[in-house]
């Protein structure tokens, strides 16, 4: 088996073994300004971002563990879920050109853009030759991921998010902070002083009540529906076999997108493709259990090509590679594109929970985007890469792993991926006192020795034997935390001696007395 | 039974006394111990933390000082480095050993077992005739429940301890912010769950705050001692070596 970084093993030696090159990474929003520990800090300050956050993550937990709980199949259907996506990935390039043809063959276009850049420009240019210069957008993590609404404001063009809660974060100038629910860092009061600052025309009497709130919106955006002609959707799935494309949703705007314009323009990773039309009954059944706790998501829509008479009559799919391709090529972390973009981990995540979505600095925040963003943008982009920080914002503890739908082993791929960063930074302090501690731990006597000197240490401690203060980089622990001394004895050097191999011999005589020894007579 | 006690480098080094509590547990119920001496550590902190070549020396040293087919079974109490032991020690033998450091770690894989796992799965005990009269509270560390699976394990002997109140840790499963590194590199997120967790145990009135892991004991003490909350942490397998002839005499916890 060949090394899982090196090159591959091949027959005949060709000289130098080559790395093949590296296919390019994402451009967009897949890196923030400050690395993870930085960002993480303040927002733990946010006393009501905490608050908001705990309410809202422990009220998903709950409802997704009764809807996934209830399914006596649910183990299969995670098992099958990750069989398909594995397959899907074995063979992605002839499964999107079945649905390219597919989808031409029922009168759409297809176009493929190897970044960010490229979509833009290409929706871009779609929506400028039909005419207009506004456009209703369905929620999408595509186009949040490649800053679609940024690029199209610089060419004039204007786009209105219809999903609610993408909506409150685009009036209120802030990024999403969550993958399914983008304003769950803010609450009612929040929304209401958003709204009222932003919605033209709204009735300054507006009060917090959620139906309120929503009543609001709806009537701003029922305006946006009836007069815009172009919509920009994401998809959930696109089906290679049949051509066809789905979004699923709780709203309903997204239907009004899908079905009231002229033109459609739908934006997919091209992870998205799955093989067979009745592959949507397992995803169908693990995504809406797994991210809003529902049995069924309200909004199923489905849409192959153009339908004469019925809908968008200009159809165009937008296939987005955007550092796909690059995370494909890494035999461990390529199943990172297993995702479904459920949120299910971000939820059960200990981290996430505390620190919020911005924190990671991608539009994918918590467990998977600590996996993806990195894969998908890189880690070694600039000194410092933030990026390179968020492999380490977890710890470890394993939640999100139980609570994927499609299995991926999030915990492992961050192993994974800091060995690839420690691998690729060169010397560092770290490193060196890593490799001095696996000096030390490799030769038995200097360890014994070194649990000695440890052991005097003890004359250092304070009150209770403990260390109420530790030098950098220990410091950050110990502005929470006591640290024990050593005790004067370790485990070994008490085994070794008189007193330690009396207690061994004594429970050892208690072991060799069969215990019915003790039992009463007659018992 | 012949078992091979390791002893974890945490515990032989900061925390002995529930080594010595395992290693007399153990041979009480009957088994032969030994403790391989020129042990030392897993190499878990090395590759949690990115570093799967420097730890390649730990692992070798591990499978030969584990290796004797004499050895029946393993033994540690610790589930994160049980878990390291069964989980990426083939992945560092895999990427960095040789075949012959990929046939010593498989072999040592399939005897090693946490604890509460062996005492339930292996020996078939839970009442190990443990006393401990005590108002006592079990935190499940992340790696004990979901890496190894141990579930009720630990708590099945916990039950069967004469005299124990058992009181149920609210939201226990949620993780204690310790992690290795990670309570170092993002400290201020660490104590943020750290706090949660401690609240958590406060609320119980428990005497004692007992899990199956040195390693998140310490953490969670650490925070429990610099609050002077009134509440110690235990390993659980001096709770389990507690006995009415030689019971367990608990310190005074910080206040």
């Amino acid at each position: 088996m060949s090394s899982p970084t090196g090159p591959p093993t091949s027959g005949t030696f060709l000289g130098m073994p080559a790395v093949p090159p590296r296919s390019p990474y994402g451009t967009g929003h897949l890196r923030g300004a400050r690395r993870f520990p930085e960002a993480a800090h303040d927002e733990l300050g946010n006393e009501q971002l905490r608050r908001n956050l705990g309410r809202a993550t422990r009220s998903i937990r709950a409802k997704r563990l009764d809807a996934t709980g209830e399914l006596p199949d649910w183990e299969q259907l995670r098992d099958a879920g990750a069989a398909i996506k594995a397959d899907t990935m074995n063979r992605l390039p002839e499964l999107l050109e079945q649905l390219e043809r597919k989808v031409a063959e029922h009168g759409g276009t297809v176009h493929w853009a190897r970044d960010g850049v490229e979509a833009n420009e290409i929706v871009a240019r779609l929506v400028k030759d039909t005419g207009n210069d506004a456009v209703l957008k369905v929620k999408s993590m595509a186009t949040q991921e490649i800053g679609l609404n940024e690029h199209l404001e610089s060419e004039g063009i204007t786009a209105y998010e219809t999903d609610l809660a993408e909506l409150i974060v685009q009036l209120a100038g802030d990024q999403p902070s969550h993958i399914l629910v983008p304003a769950i860092h803010r609450n009612r009061d929040e929304i209401r002083e958003i709204f009222l600052k932003e919605i033209p025309g709204i009735d300054p009497g507006l009060d917090t009540v959620p139906a309120h709130l929503a009543a609001a919106a709806r009537a701003y955006l029922r305006e946006k529906f009836m007069t815009t002609r172009v919509a920009v959707s994401g998809a959930n799935f696109g089906i290679a076999e049949t051509g066809t494309l789905s979004v699923v949703e709780s709203e309903g705007n997204g239907r009004m997108c899908l079905t009231l314009p002229e033109t459609l323009i739908t934006v997919m990773g091209i992870e998205k493709v799955l093989p067979r039309f009745e592959d949507l009954e397992v995803f169908l059944q693990l995504l809406p259990r797994s991210s809003t706790g529902e049995r069924m998501n309200p909004y199923t829509s489905m849409w192959t090509g153009v339908t004469p008479g019925d809908g968008p009559q200009d159809f165009h799919l937008v296939l987005l590679d955007n550092g796909r391709t690059a995370a494909l090529a890494d035999r461990i972390g390529r199943a990172a594109l297993h995702c479904i973009r459920c949120s299910a981990c971000l939820n059960v995540c200990p981290v996430y929970e505390r620190t919020g979505g911005h924190a990671y600095g991608s539009v994918y925040p918590g467990p998977i985007g600590a996996v993806l963003t990195p894969q998908l943008a890189g880690m070694h982009g600039a000194d410092h890469d933030p990026n390179s920080s968020l492999p380490y914002a977890s710890s470890l503890c394993g939640a999100c792993f139980d609570a994927c739908p499609v299995k991926i082993d999030i915990p492992s791929l961050l192993v994974e991926l800091r060995h690839q960063h420690t691998e690729e930074s060169g010397t560092t302090a770290e490193g060196l006192a890593m490799k001095a501690a696996a000096a030390v731990m490799k030769r038995p006597k200097l360890f014994t020795a070194a649990q000695r000197t440890a052991g005097l240490g003890r004359v250092l401690a304070g009150r209770n034997g403990t260390f109420s203060r530790l030098p950098a980089p220990f410091n950050g622990w110990s502005d929470s935390r006591d640290t024990p001394a050593p005790p004067a004895q370790s485990f070994r050097s008490w085994l070794a001696s008189a007193e330690g191999a009396a207690a061994m011999r004594a429970a050892a005589a208690e072991g060799t007395r069969h215990p019915d020894d003790d039992a009463p007579e007659g018992s | 039974m012949r078992i091979g006690l390791f002893a974890t480098c945490l515990g032989d080094t900061l925390f002995p006394e529930a080594v010595k509590s395992t290693a007399v547990l153990l041979a009480r119920l009957g088994h032969d111990v030994v403790f391989p001496p020129e042990q030392t550590c897993c190499g878990q902190m090395h590759v949690n933390t990115g570093y799967q070549r420097e730890p390649v020396p730990l692992v070798r040293n591990f499978a030969e000082q584990f290796g004797d087919p004499s050895i029946e079974a393993v033994v540690m109490p610790s589930g994160s480095c049980a878990g390291s032991v069964r989980h990426q020690h083939e992945i560092v033998a895999e990427r960095y050993g040789d075949a012959g450091l990929r046939t010593g770690v498989a072999a040592v894989k399939a005897k090693t077992y946490e604890l509460s796992e062996f005492l339930v799965d292996v020996l078939g005990v839970t009442d190990v005739g443990a006393y401990f009269p005590h108002r006592v509270t079990y935190h499940p560390t992340c790696h004990s429940l979901r890496m190894l699976r141990v579930g009720e394990k630990p708590l099945r002997l916990l039950r069967a301890v004469d005299g124990i109140r058992l009181v149920e840790l609210p939201e226990a499963e949620a993780c204690c912010g310790f992690g290795g590194t990670f309570a170092v590199k993002n400290a201020a997120t660490s104590s943020a769950m750290l706090r949660d967790k401690m609240d958590h145990i406060a609320g119980t009135g428990a005497e004692v705050c007992t899990a199956g892991d040195s390693s998140c004991l310490m953490h969670i003490g650490g925070g429990l001692s610099r609050l002077r909350s009134g509440t110690r942490t235990l390993h659980l397998a001096q709770i389990l070596n507690s006995t009415r002839t030689s019971p367990h005499v608990l310190a005074e916890a910080a206040r």
